[in-house]
């Protein structure tokens, strides 16, 4: 009876139609998460198949394991005495990492603005930008640090570079975004008065984007001191190295050590740039 | 200067109205360019640049770019199936923990959104979201892989830890934008929790829960590969690693390199298009 009250069509047609209609929605829904569910379990399987992973290990070993790391990485008070070790291949690795972003974004600012659809110089360059910047971003960091060293061999420098091949392309596309989104206003105002090129980018562009490219050059250098363990372990530097030289030689506790100094690097970089965000916005 | 007392206008010392006036943000950004260039410049002087000679190295470093990049190519030390399974096997990878990651991180996004939660409960997560990101993905996959052993295992549990605080986050956030009047109807006719999550929480998010999941596996995709590499985890990461390491073959290392590009653009395409359609930007 209800139902029929609310229903502001006929007498009876409208009720009964709207009904169905809700029946015909709820069972379409029921039947898509049906459909998610079973996908889910079919690519896990289809996945977990593959390459041998097996689910109730998995479940049983995860727990166990993370109790045994805690107990075998926990850094012991011998271990203490190798920060001295530690310490410096950590400030090398903080500065690599700094100095990878800053200099990557100087590069990458400058072929944002000249690949961005608002301020570019147009022409074919808004798609060889893109291209660029997604080849570097995409090219595995692997490869990078392999490449590299073949030529440069196991120095600072390597990794330095590796990093800031990646940041490359990584922030030439965030700031390719940045400019885009910008508005487009002050430029078209500067154009109007007979502004140069040079002159709409230094007044108009640079202005409006520097909040948000510091913002990422803050990120990237959150994620190059991360990535910089993966590119130390390969190129033989910076804390990466110190971490493999401790793993591979089963001193646990003195890895665990310099897991922990990482870890502290890494939230302390992330507290700083979310004060400094907030101080500049 | 007796009249710019009282004019809001700021003068200069000559007595020209000010067009730039600083203001305290203005002033911090300053200080934040001016430290990242002087560390920067600090860096750079101090770096250690081996015995190399820079150019010699740079000229040396771009034809072997060339040389990989133009002449990719097998050398007889893998067949063209062991690498497509290899890639197929780091795509594998990646899909158990993005998925095994999305249920785990689906619970924890449900307990870390205020609007869901308490704030005692959505602090608790978000500290232990912070450290799980603290620790590097590799040095994850490298402690497991000593803690129950080489394999698949290992991977996926090292790699899960970043895709838990990462999917937590993008999670929470999608569920705290959730019109607060939908939940509060529901409360007010007396739903449960679980029935307010599964009548209007996921009704109303899916799809962008679904965005930043794929998101998420291509992202997973890319580390995947890394870890393959360094952990011996398996997969085209370890083959590229091999073909890089150990044959120095910089022909296998260019096909390597072209089929995860190929891979890494089309799925950072759909994610772009996903990200699009579907996430709101705030």
């Amino acid at each position: 009876m209800a139902a029929r009250k609310l229903a502001p069509l006929g007498p009876n047609g409208g009720a009964e139609d709207s009904l169905a209609k809700t029946n015909a929605f709820f069972r379409k829904k029921t039947l898509v998460l049906f459909a998610m569910v079973v996908a889910f379990f079919v690519i896990n399987g289809v996945s977990g198949a593959f390459v041998e992973f097996d689910f109730v290990s998995a479940a049983v070993d995860v727990p166990a394991g993370i109790v045994w790391m805690l107990s075998e990485f926990a850094p012991s008070a011998s271990s203490l005495e190798y920060l001295d070790s530690i310490m410096p291949a950590l400030g090398s690795t903080i500065l690599a990492s700094v100095a990878s972003s800053c200099i990557a974004a100087v590069f990458s600012f400058i072929l944002a603005v000249l690949g961005s659809r608002s301020v570019g110089i147009g022409g074919p360059m808004a798609l060889i930008v893109r291209a660029i910047a997604s080849i570097f971003r995409n090219i595995p960091v692997v490869a990078w640090a392999l490449v590299l060293l073949f030529s440069f061999k196991q120095s600072e420098f390597t990794g330095f570079l590796a990093l800031f091949l990646t940041s490359f392309g990584y922030l030439t596309r965030c700031f390719l975004e940045t400019i885009d989104e910008m508005s487009t206003g002050p430029i078209e105002a500067l154009r109007a008065t007979g502004a140069t090129y040079f002159q709409i980018v230094v007044q108009a562009v640079i202005p409006m984007s520097v909040t948000s490219v510091i913002s990422w050059v803050l990120y990237m250098i959150e994620t190059n001191i991360r990535d910089a363990t993966l590119v130390g372990i390969l190129t033989g530097t910076g804390i990466g190295f110190v971490f493999d030289v401790y793993y591979k030689s089963f001193r646990y506790d003195v890895a665990g050590l310099t897991l922990v100094t990482i870890v502290i690097v890494v939230i302390a970089c992330e507290t700083l740039s979310n004060y400094i965000r907030r101080r500049i916005m | 200067m007796s009249e710019a007392g009282n004019s809001p206008a700021r003068r200069t010392r000559s007595g020209k109205l000010r067009v730039h006036v600083m203001h305290k943000a203005d002033a911090a950004l300053w200080v934040v360019v001016g430290a990242l260039v002087a560390v920067t410049v600090f860096a750079m002087v101090i770096m250690d640049y081996g015995k190399v000679n820079f150019f010699d190295a740079c000229v040396a470093a771009l034809g072997d770019f060339w040389e990989m990049m133009s002449t990719p190519g097998l050398a007889g030390h893998f067949t063209a199936e062991d690498v497509i399974v290899g890639l197929f096997e780091s795509l594998a990878l990646a899909a158990l923990t993005t998925f095994i990651g999305a249920v785990i991180a689906f619970v924890f996004g449900l307990f870390a959104a205020v609007n869901l939660s308490n704030k005692a409960a959505s602090n608790v997560i978000k500290i232990l979201m912070s450290i799980f990101r603290a620790v590097p993905t590799i040095l994850w996959v490298l402690v497991f892989s000593v803690a129950i052993g080489l394999g698949p295992e290992a991977a996926v549990a090292g790699l899960l830890f970043h895709s838990i605080a990462y999917l937590v986050k993008a999670y929470s956030e999608a569920f705290e934008e959730i019109d607060p009047g939908t939940l509060e109807a529901l409360r007010a006719s007396g739903a449960r929790w679980w029935q307010i999550v599964f009548q209007a929480v996921i009704p109303a998010k899916t799809n962008e829960l679904l965005s930043w999941t794929f998101i998420r596996f291509e992202i997973n995709f890319v580390n995947a590969v890394a870890v393959g590499a360094v952990a011996g985890a398996g997969g085209i990461g370890y083959q590229l690693f091999l073909a890089g390491s150990f044959y120095l073959n910089l022909h296998e290392v260019g096909l390597i390199v072209y089929l995860c590009l190929a891979v890494a653009v089309v799925l950072e395409i759909i994610a772009t298009q996903l990200r699009k359609r579907f996430i709101v930007q705030q």
